[in-house]
């Protein structure tokens, strides 16, 4: 049975829950895809396709090479390989390879910003094969793995653990365990 | 329209005649003896003033950062012509008729919003320094920025208008779990970033306003988010997705870039605050002093944290301090202009202003942030700005 408090409770809830100014509309699915293309460390966002270290050298020679170097060594655009090894040196090398937490970032950031000057065009079987290929030459991946929505969130990349919360403030005299 | 911009030109050519005529022998000619311009659409400044924004050459001008002149800035706003700019894949040219807001995720109604729709909801001012996470990065370096705007210049102030960020979430509804919102843009490279939930329910705008009209396009025409206090590149610009998420995306704009490397080879993720800074505008690098005498020094100061509680200035490169005149209103997260007279002897001094927050926290010296973060962090960087004056009244850095 209700009693009167019990329904006037789910009332209340019911109002609290509700939209207050009725403004904008539900969004189409298509228009939820056209607008966010985020992909999360876990995977949630990768789409269907596939692509191979191998299949990636070709669409970097093609798409990418231009800015990055033939060897993913720099040029207008940044250096794409090596570093590992350098970060608490004087000169750290921060790269893909020696930097970046999670391959998924890769993923995420080429699909939605590269090419640079035309970015969004590559398919997604095309972005899966050019992040096997930086993967792939900074030694993260062997030569036949094959990245896909299921395989991609799995890889380890090698700086994964080497981010830490923010402590400040860190300097002066508020800094935390001054206090 | 077109009679505007002849006015105006015709007005350029008079003031050139005049500067070629010889104008200041002839006192006179300060006051006009002919029919001044016209009204005209909307407005432009003196044609004598010459402050611009400034920008490194890049072969890539679409990314990059254009730097505020704050050796120029009077008061505690920043014309909207004059505000940094910052941005990875150029200027969008986004008609507000066809632009979405879409909300999605872990709410309860998805939503999509027009531009017309968010301005239907009610709307808050407010005004906020904005400070990208880059700003004085150059200061890292053995040798430190020769001026005000190339050193601290990416940092303006101005007054935004727009929704609050809870008030469109409340009315989607936002799901149990969710302690995420990935923002992102509708810029070539459509700009994302990871939104601690907490901060979102706080005080997050969704903008459409900048002092009195509509966003400049290189600020997110037709909406943006505006985060109180956070490093400028969270604030997305030319917003047209929120998603509500359990986790964080690690997009590349927050782990790859922004993150700050310390000696240990351990990154800091997610420092989003702007720390407690200021500094002296004039007299600055590549100013000179006309000669001895009386002078307003002057610059600004602002915190991620909340309000200015005072400013101090040394005269004599760190030996003495004493407290500046403050101008009010001092608002939190905004610019505090702060003021003291100074007579210049014609002797050498090294000048500088060390701002304190109302959290207690105190601009640090540089030598105290590298103490902790070595040199190789590159954001977030708001030591204590040092100007060396020469005893001919040349200003430059101190290690010019």
């Amino acid at each position: 049975m209700w009693t009167p408090s019990a329904l006037l409770l789910l009332v209340t809830a019911a109002v609290a829950q509700s939209p207050k100014y009725g403004v904008g509309r539900p969004p189409t699915p298509d228009e939820i895809r056209g607008v966010s293309a985020a992909v999360a460390p876990d995977g949630t966002g990768l789409p269907e396709g596939s692509g191979t270290p191998a299949a990636g050298s070709e669409v970097f020679a093609a798409m990418c090479s231009r800015c990055h170097g033939e060897k993913a060594e720099g040029g207008v655009g940044p250096v794409l390989v090596g570093g590992q090894g350098t970060l608490a040196t004087d000169k750290p090398l921060k790269t893909v390879g020696s930097f970046w937490p999670y391959a998924t970032t890769v993923w995420d950031y080429v699909n939605r910003a590269m090419p640079f000057d035309h970015p969004g065009t590559l398919k997604p079987p095309q972005v899966y094969a050019v992040v096997a290929y930086i993967l792939n030459i900074n030694g993260i991946i062997g030569n036949d793995q094959v990245m896909d929505a299921k395989s991609l969130p799995k890889v380890k990349m090698p700086n994964r653990d080497g981010f830490v919360p923010d402590p400040r403030p860190d300097v002066g005299p508020t800094a935390k365990g001054k206090r | 329209m077109r009679d505007f911009k002849s006015s105006s030109r015709r007005q350029v050519l008079r003031i050139s005649a005049a500067l070629g005529g010889g104008l200041l022998a002839k006192q006179e000619a300060a006051r006009a003896a002919e029919l001044g311009i016209p009204l005209g659409p909307y407005g432009e400044r003196s044609p004598f003033e010459t402050a611009v924004r400034w920008r490194r050459d890049s072969k890539t001008p679409e990314t990059g950062s254009s730097f505020t002149p704050l050796q120029d800035s009077v008061g505690m706003l920043t014309p909207s012509s004059l505000h940094y700019e910052r941005h990875h894949a150029g200027i969008p040219t986004i008609d507000p008729a066809q632009h979405r807001l879409v909300i999605h995720g872990m709410v309860e109604r998805p939503l999509s919003f027009s531009v017309a729709e968010i301005r239907r909801l009610p709307s808050v001012s407010r005004i906020l320094v904005l400070e990208c996470g880059g700003n004085s990065g150059s200061e890292w370096a053995a040798k430190t920025g020769p001026d005000v705007q190339r050193s601290y210049g990416l940092v303006s102030c101005s007054e935004w208008t727009g929704v609050p960020l809870s008030l469109v979430l409340n009315e989607a509804g936002v799901r149990r779990g969710a302690s995420f919102v990935i923002a992102e843009g509708a810029d070539a490279c459509r700009m994302e970033r990871s939104i601690p939930l907490t901060k979102a329910m706080d005080d997050i705008l969704i903008a459409y306003g900048q002092n009195g009209e509509a966003l400049r396009p290189a600020q997110g025409y037709p909406l943006r988010l505006i985060i109180p206090g956070w490093e400028g590149n969270a604030n997305v610009k030319w917003l047209h997705s929120l998603k509500l998420t359990e986790q964080a995306y690690m997009a590349r704009d927050e782990t790859a870039k922004y993150t700050d490397l310390m000696p240990d080879g351990k990154a800091r993720l997610f420092t989003y605050q702007m720390e407690a800074k200021s500094v002296i505008t004039f007299p600055s690098g590549g100013q000179t002093l006309a000669g001895p005498g009386l002078y307003e020094l002057t610059g600004l100061a602002w915190s991620g944290r909340g309000r200015i509680e005072r400013v101090e200035i040394t005269t004599d490169g760190g030996r003495s301090w004493v407290k500046a005149a403050l101008q009010e209103p001092r608002l939190p997260i905004a610019f505090t202009r702060f003021r003291m007279p100074w007579r210049f002897e014609g002797r050498e001094a090294v000048i500088a202003s060390r701002a304190v927050d109302e959290s207690g926290y105190v601009q640090p010296t540089r030598e105290a942030l590298i103490a902790v973060r070595g040199v190789n962090s590159g954001y977030h960087y708001n030591g204590i700005k040092l100007w060396k004056v020469y005893s001919d009244g040349k200003v430059t850095n101190v290690d010019a």
